[in-house]
């Protein structure tokens, strides 16, 4: 018998820590609009390359180009482009809110604000979003109020959850924006149960569920890809790569399987990865995606490139595990300047036009947070009552918890 | 009246369900064409069509996970975890998101499932067939958590479960399925119908969740117990010649409270009964009710007797079961305290 070598464990790296130069050179970035755009009713046996691939339709001269561009009309790119300030907007000035301790957390999506507005508009009334706490470009460009947003984050006397839930773990049903968990993936299977409940009752809505590269590595994620193959649900699965689980780098959970997109070949289920800072590919994929749902030809995995230019949180430093200059060296640029420079390139939009959005929108978030704060932050002002704290647990409050409001003297 | 076993009652409480509301639907593992190895939901996918009651992959997580999504779209799922003992892999969807959809997001979701599991031991089931996981659901806010122990109130309660607003853990003892179990394993057990609790009526009825039965009226000891217990301490009571009286709790939550309080402040004792590990089992949450409602009228150290602090052994299955003489023994214990 030979006698056999010592085995050692293999645990991924980065290609850089702090200190060192970014290079993302063993990241391919495909030509835009090289990549084929099937019929949706295709086999996913037939693409399976575009799980490896990635789906561009901006060039570097910011023109549209290929077969997935074209869904979108100027004036709706200009919305988008609005969209996308407006979050970029609202998070400067929510993050800055919490550097002045009017609350005590927040999440911004600097670098992948096209992810989740662009996708909200290939959706339609009644469709339902299982969110993870970094699309609140669904509510944006979805027309949720902002003061609304604020309400909550500020925990205020107007908090639409009664101060019950972290900040920016929003809920809105009538703007199809499931509750927002905060425990990683477990809403992605929950996506799939609700796509199978419209399929079961012959609706005709869809889910969309959504998970950072990070929580693929739940079980729930596992859970979601069988039952949508099993079932077909009509869902889109939407993976968001920000390259980032916060300083854990991709490929911790992606292990030896090439992308995330990948995932979805063994479970039979059409999966394509796009470029997630590029407006119009996003809203090309995710409505060739929801068109593929609402025919009832079943589920679609969708893995969104992108970077997360921020923090994970406020809580968090990302100067201690990755290289500060990172996300300036990121191959797929940044989303807002890219679709500007498209809509200028067409003649839509001008760098004076969009200084004055700028303004404009600045004006807007800053009226909605006058008036959010009118209604109270977390240490300060208005805000829900201790009673609320004992309410909703249950739809009747059963005698235990009865008890104990009175114990606690509300 | 007719008479059922609690596997018959549990499949007419879906039956029943699903006959006057198309919202309510039935999945789980081997749930569908074969009806569930305990046949719990025999005949319903023939019945409801596949779209209302099919087979689910092997998956905890999965099956409750799709139960709340269904749950958030409008629908009532009643699922089946095979056993009590699978649920674990669940657990965070039970825990951090059914339970808490409803308060987290302020009522918007809803969460109106029903996770049915044979739990208990007592068919050397080992390890793994065995467990009475009760008070992991009961340390969590926004549950429910029920456990019949007769056929005409499994049904009861089965409809209200489904009926109920809010996500209900509903555990079987699967020891009863086939008649009232008293612990005595060296002989067979009397089926469900010559028993009368066997009389399962016809139809839509529920029993109101959080409402306890006094099983036997007695002045001596107050029993509390659910599940097999209610049988074992019926049988530790008839050896033992202590008039003690048995409350079945049926609901564990909400909790009945009125009733342990109203028997025990008569008979000053009280011995709880489970089959579930002693330490922090649902017995320690008795007990330290019953002391702080009823300190005055005690008369004796509120008792437990329970499954031993071990995991649940195969061969030793008799001598790890709270039996009638184990049972027996920490009533005259409590008495004579």
């Amino acid at each position: 018998m030979a006698e056999s070598a010592p085995l050692s464990l293999h645990v991924p790296e980065p290609e850089v820590r702090p200190g060192g130069t970014p290079d993302f050179s063993n990241v391919p970035i495909p030509k835009a609009g090289s990549v084929p755009r099937p019929p949706v009713d295709v086999d996913a046996k037939d693409i399976r390359d575009l799980a490896y691939s990635i789906i561009r339709v901006l060039n570097r001269d910011g023109e549209a180009v290929g077969p997935w561009a074209g869904t979108l009309s100027d004036a709706e790119l200009l919305e988008g482009l609005r969209h996308m300030m407006t979050l970029r907007t609202f998070d400067a000035r929510m993050q800055m809110a919490q550097r002045q301790g009017k609350t005590s957390f927040y999440m911004q999506h600097m670098g992948e604000e096209a992810v989740s507005c662009a996708f909200r508009k290939a959706l339609l009334p009644g469709d339902m979003n299982f969110p993870t706490y970094r699309q609140a470009g669904l509510l944006i460009a979805g027309g949720y109020p902002m003061v609304e947003m604020m309400n909550q984050i500020y925990s205020n006397e107007r908090d639409p959850l009664k101060g019950r839930q972290l900040p920016i773990m929003y809920s809105a049903k009538d703007f199809g924006f499931f509750s927002i968990s905060g425990n990683l993936a477990t809403q992605f299977i929950q996506a799939v149960g609700w796509a199978m409940a419209s399929a079961i009752r012959n609706d005709t809505k869809i889910a969309v569920g959504w998970v950072g590269d990070g929580s693929t590595a739940e079980s729930d994620f596992h859970a979601a890809l069988v039952f949508a193959s099993t079932y077909r649900a009509p869902v889109v699965l939407n993976i968001v790569n920000n390259q980032w689980a916060i300083s854990t780098f991709q490929g911790i959970a992606r292990g030896g399987s090439g992308t995330f997109a990948a995932r979805g070949l063994g479970f039979g289920i059409p999966a394509l990865r796009v470029d997630g800072n590029d407006y119009l590919a996003v809203h090309a994929v995710a409505k060739w995606a929801a068109d593929r749902a609402r025919k009832n030809l079943g589920p679609t995995l969708v893995e969104y490139v992108t970077y997360r230019v921020g923090a994970h949180s406020t809580s968090d430093d990302p100067s201690a595990y990755r290289p500060k200059e990172e996300s300036s060296a990121w191959p797929l640029g940044d989303p807002v300047l890219r679709l500007k420079a498209h809509l200028i390139v067409k003649g839509a939009w001008s760098e004076e036009r969009h200084k004055q959005a700028e303004a404009e929108i600045l004006d807007t978030v800053i009226a909605a947070q006058k008036e959010a704060e009118s209604h109270g932050t977390l240490h300060a002002g208005g805000k829900p009552s201790v009673r609320d704290m004992f309410e909703g647990v249950y739809a009747e409050m059963p005698p235990h918890l009865r008890r104990q409001r009175q114990q606690a003297g509300v | 009246m007719p008479r059922k076993t609690m596997i018959e009652a549990i499949r007419d409480a879906m039956d029943v369900s699903m006959g006057r509301d198309d919202a309510v639907v039935v999945f789980g593992e081997d749930v569908g064409y074969f009806g569930g190895v305990f046949r719990c939901t025999a005949g319903l996918q023939q019945k409801y069509g596949k779209s209302r009651c099919f087979d689910a992959p092997i998956n905890e997580l999965g099956i409750v996970g799709a139960a709340i999504g269904m749950a958030a779209y409008g629908l009532r799922p009643c699922v089946e975890v095979q056993f009590a003992d699978y649920v674990y892999p669940a657990y965070d969807q039970i825990v951090s998101e059914a339970a808490r959809l409803r308060y987290r997001s302020n009522g918007e979701f809803t969460c109106p499932i029903v996770i049915r599991m044979p739990t208990g031991g007592g068919i050397f089931g080992g390890q793994t067939h065995s467990q009475s996981p009760e008070a992991l659901f009961t340390h969590v806010s926004g549950l429910k958590v029920v456990v019949p122990s007769n056929p005409a109130d499994a049904k009861g309660l089965l409809i209200a479960a489904i009926e109920d607003p809010d996500p209900v853990i509903f555990l079987e003892p699967k020891r009863l399925y086939n008649g009232p179990f008293d612990g005595h394993h060296e002989r067979p057990v009397t089926p469900w119908s010559k028993h009368p609790l066997g009389e399962v009526a016809d139809g839509h009825y529920a029993e109101p969740l959080g409402k306890a039965a006094i099983r036997r009226a007695g002045s001596q000891l107050t029993v509390l117990a659910y599940g097999t217990m209610v049988y074992v301490a019926e049988a530790a009571a008839e050896e033992t010649g202590i008039d003690a009286e048995i409350i079945d709790l049926r609901t564990l939550l909400p909790l009945d409270l009125d009733a342990i309080v109203a028997s025990v402040q008569k008979t000053g004792r009280c011995t709880v009964v489970h089959e579930a590990t002693l330490t922090s089992g649902f017995g320690a949450e008795l007990a330290a009710l019953v002391q702080r409602h009823c300190f005055y009228h005690l008369e004796a150290p509120v008792m437990r007797v329970t499954g031993w602090d071990t995991p649940y052994p195969h061969a030793q299955e008799w001598d790890y079961f709270p039996g009638p003489a184990r049972v027996g023994r920490a009533f005259v214990e409590t008495m004579e305290a």
